[in-house]
């Protein structure tokens, strides 16, 4: 998929300027290029692309529960808006505000055969439940012999940063999870791919946590097909094609590399490779490996910080798999390695300025 | 008339002068009733009979004003969008900390949740630091680092954004205080809404288990976030969801009620009899956080009658005039006083400036083996560096 130039970098339009400044985002939402082919669509932001997988689950299948704290009126991001008045408050309800509990309750659900469909109303809070998704969810079909499992469980929890979250509503915990064979563990960059991925989530036979980037559930507006579709787990998006160097991000930062590519082309004439690894686990090695053998260079971003982040997995992996391909060292760019700041928030991110420097330095290596 | 005239009645003898009393002037103690406290495992409670001096009147009165100044300053301030993060307001649940804090000795410590403006100001910050908090200044009572659920002060041990995880932190606190025989109790602070996470039950076993000088306080407004906590919680009777620990319910509308609970709470807790829960009947008239309007799950009219008949300040301020404690005037002046005191600390703390980038990787490890932070800057390097100083380690 080509992504159109379509918002010169210096000069942008109003309505997209006034719209940076009220979310304070570092970042231009780049709309997904739909296909005509895809049916009828509508122009949705995230929060309502999610609501529309949800409404499609709950009435295609009627052992299907959505629940969490507040999602019975809607939840604090909207994602649950009207469910509980479509399906009733046995299928859509409130829990009480207990993290390890409703993960817990989630996977028991599951494991007797019910479609669980669980929000943490943030990623930072998910904590309490850690031990429920690595030691349970994770392992239950694995310690079982596969006589049990909890696959129809999905956990939906907004994470990232969202311009003001200060310590506890701006963390990206991915990597922690990543670290549990048995999870699934999805990010999408935007309204289209929300609808597709959760929809994959929910119908694939393994736990899946699906991490919604909050700053995306109003500003990513795309014509999102209303009818049913899935995208593929475990398969990246080679998004821009380029000769020089590979970019790859997940969530927020993809746009945020979209935009670095752009600058690149302009001001330096590099043509850089854009990858959305889409899962983090299970990772697309593939799909990176093939690029970084083309361009001989490439750059991990995220947000969460440096240290034991999903970027080192991925450059441990190229490294060995790209040695003899590779021009330069592989880069991280990424948050620091403090707690989220709240004051510093605009100089904790990976923004496009660090990026760009890093493109800079190892094409010049 | 004036406050001077409080004064002056000692040193006149005259009919006039009685006369005056009378008329304008009052008394310097007068008994009130509270509403009864419910006991769960205790045989004896609080006394529901309370004396109050005129000097504490005018002392919790001004520290509720003050904490309800604070709070639809933070409020404002976050709609012209100058506080960032989050920002829960505790208007309406003053006379929970107030009476808590009315009792308090300098061994005593407490520890709450996210709604910590208020608990931050009464433990020693002046509004000016908490207001500069929210609004991430380098006044700010934690520099601007913390914003708005994270504040301290001397046995103030923080607000907590996390539900429910301060809980445990607070049993700890208690079992240090036995531990160095000091004779402090901690006040351990949650919502309704908290008292359903698994940890509360863990630290009730721990505090029980050793006798800990733990005050376990639930501060029950009626609303965990949008629930309510007769959807959320199979008991309400909080109070008793200690099983083993004995508790108290009093009405926290009542600053009085919960000064009485809470000097009663000290006493059993010093007395070795291990913890207590308190449950504090309250009400938040804000939503839960800034972006809850606080009307899609409860009336505009239940709000408005808790106001009109339960409010903690208005009731407070009947009560002690009733009883001829105080002054009007007296009141107006405070009034006076505490507004301007707010509308200074928010031109203040608008005004004041930000920490440095310096900061950024300020206070992360106490004694780095590497001083360089990792990460990416195309800047210079972010070199660690200490800025302290932790006021819990002496």
């Amino acid at each position: 998929m080509n992504i159109v130039n379509k918002f010169s970098l210096f000069n942008v339009p109003k309505y997209i300027s006034s719209r940076l400044k009220r979310y304070s985002s570092h970042f231009v939402y780049h709309p997904e290029q739909i296909s005509n082919e895809i049916g009828k669509t509508t122009k949705k932001n995230m929060y309502q692309a999610i609501n529309s997988a949800l409404d499609l689950v709950l009435n295609k299948d009627p052992n299907s529960v959505v629940f969490g704290e507040d999602v019975g009126f809607g939840g604090v991001f909207r994602c649950t808006m009207g469910l509980r008045d479509r399906y009733g408050k046995d299928r859509v309800f409130n829990t009480p505000l207990c993290e390890q509990g409703i993960v817990g309750f989630g996977i028991g659900l599951a494991v007797a055969g019910t479609t669980a469909i669980a929000e943490i109303q943030f990623a930072d809070y998910m904590y309490p439940a850690f031990d429920q998704l690595v030691n349970e969810a994770a392992k239950y079909r694995y310690r079982s012999g596969n006589l049990f499992d909890c696959g129809k469980l999905t956990v939906r929890t907004p994470c990232s940063a969202v311009g003001h979250g200060a310590l506890y509503h701006s963390q990206s915990p991915e990597s922690f999870y990543a670290h549990s064979p048995g999870l699934k563990i999805v990010m999408p960059r935007s309204a289209y791919k929300s609808k597709g991925l959760l929809l994959s989530c929910v119908r694939d036979p393994n736990p899946c946590i699906f991490f919604e980037p909050k700053i995306m559930y109003r500003i990513a507006v795309d014509e999102v097909p209303d009818d049913d579709y899935e995208l593929p787990l475990g398969k990246a998006d080679v998004l821009v094609k380029g000769r020089d160097i590979t970019l790859i991000g997940w969530g927020t930062q993809v746009h945020v590399l979209l935009e670095v590519a752009e600058m690149a082309q302009k001001e330096y004439g590099i043509s850089c490779e854009i990858i959305d690894l889409v899962t983090i686990l299970p990772w697309d090695k593939q799909t990176v490996t093939n690029s970084v053998k083309k361009t001989g260079r490439a750059i991990v971003s995220h947000e969460a910080p440096l240290t034991g982040g999903f970027g080192a997995e991925i450059t441990a992996s190229i490294q060995e798999e790209c040695f003899l391909h590779l021009e330069s060292p592989i880069r991280r760019v990424t948050g620091y390695d403090t707690p989220f700041p709240h004051v510093f928030e605009p100089f904790y991110l990976p923004n496009k300025w660090k990026c760009l420097q890093a493109i800079k330095e190892l094409v010049n290596y | 008339m004036n406050g001077s005239s409080v004064l002056r009645k000692h040193n006149f003898k005259n009919v006039l002068s009685i006369l005056e009393n009378r008329l304008f002037s009052t008394t310097s103690e007068a008994t009130f009733e509270t509403k009864p406290f419910k006991l769960h495992h205790l045989e004896n409670g609080p006394s529901t009979t309370v004396t109050l001096s005129s000097e504490d009147a005018l002392k919790y009165y001004k520290q509720m004003q003050t904490i309800r100044r604070i709070e639809t300053a933070a409020g404002n301030l976050y709609k012209e969008k100058i506080v960032r993060g989050f920002c829960h307001l505790y208007s309406g649940q003053e006379a929970c900390a107030v009476g808590m804090k009315a009792v308090f000795r300098d061994t005593d410590s407490i520890i709450t949740a996210y709604r910590a403006h208020g608990w931050t100001y009464l433990m020693g910050i002046e509004p000016f630091g908490v207001l500069s908090e929210l609004t991430g200044r380098k006044s700010g009572n934690a520099r601007g680092k913390g914003g708005s659920m994270h504040m301290y002060a001397k046995n103030f041990y923080g607000g907590n954004g996390i539900v429910g995880a301060q809980v445990p932190l607070g049993a700890g606190i208690a079992f240090a205080a036995k531990y160095y025989g000091n004779g402090g109790v901690c006040f351990s602070l949650y919502g309704d809404g908290a008292a359903n996470q698994g940890q509360v039950f863990e630290a009730y076993n721990m505090a029980k288990l050793w006798d800990l000088p733990c005050v376990f306080v639930c501060e029950n407004n009626g609303y965990g976030m949008g629930t309510s906590s007769e959807r959320s919680s199979a008991s309400v009777a909080y109070y008793t969801r200690g099983d083993y620990i004995p508790g108290i319910w009093v009405d926290g509308m009542d600053v009085l009620a919960v000064r009485e609970a809470s000097r009663f709470a000290i006493d059993y807790c010093t007395n070795g009899k291990g913890p207590l829960v308190l449950e504090t009947a309250t009400y938040r008239y804000s939503g839960h956080s800034m972006s809850d309007p606080g009307t899609s799950y409860r009336t505009r009219d239940e709000i408005q009658e808790v106001r009109q008949t339960r409010d903690p300040i208005t009731s407070f301020k009947e009560k002690i005039i009733g009883a001829n404690l105080v002054n009007i005037d007296t009141l107006k002046a405070i009034d006076k006083e505490v507004k301007a005191q707010i509308d200074e600390a928010v031109k203040k703390a608008k005004s004041d400036t930000e920490i440095g980038l310096s900061e950024l990787p300020g206070d992360i490890y106490s004694n780095p083996l590497e001083t360089i932070v990792r990460g990416v800057t195309p800047f210079k390097n972010l070199e660690h560096i200490r800025v302290g100083p932790a006021v819990n380690l002496k």
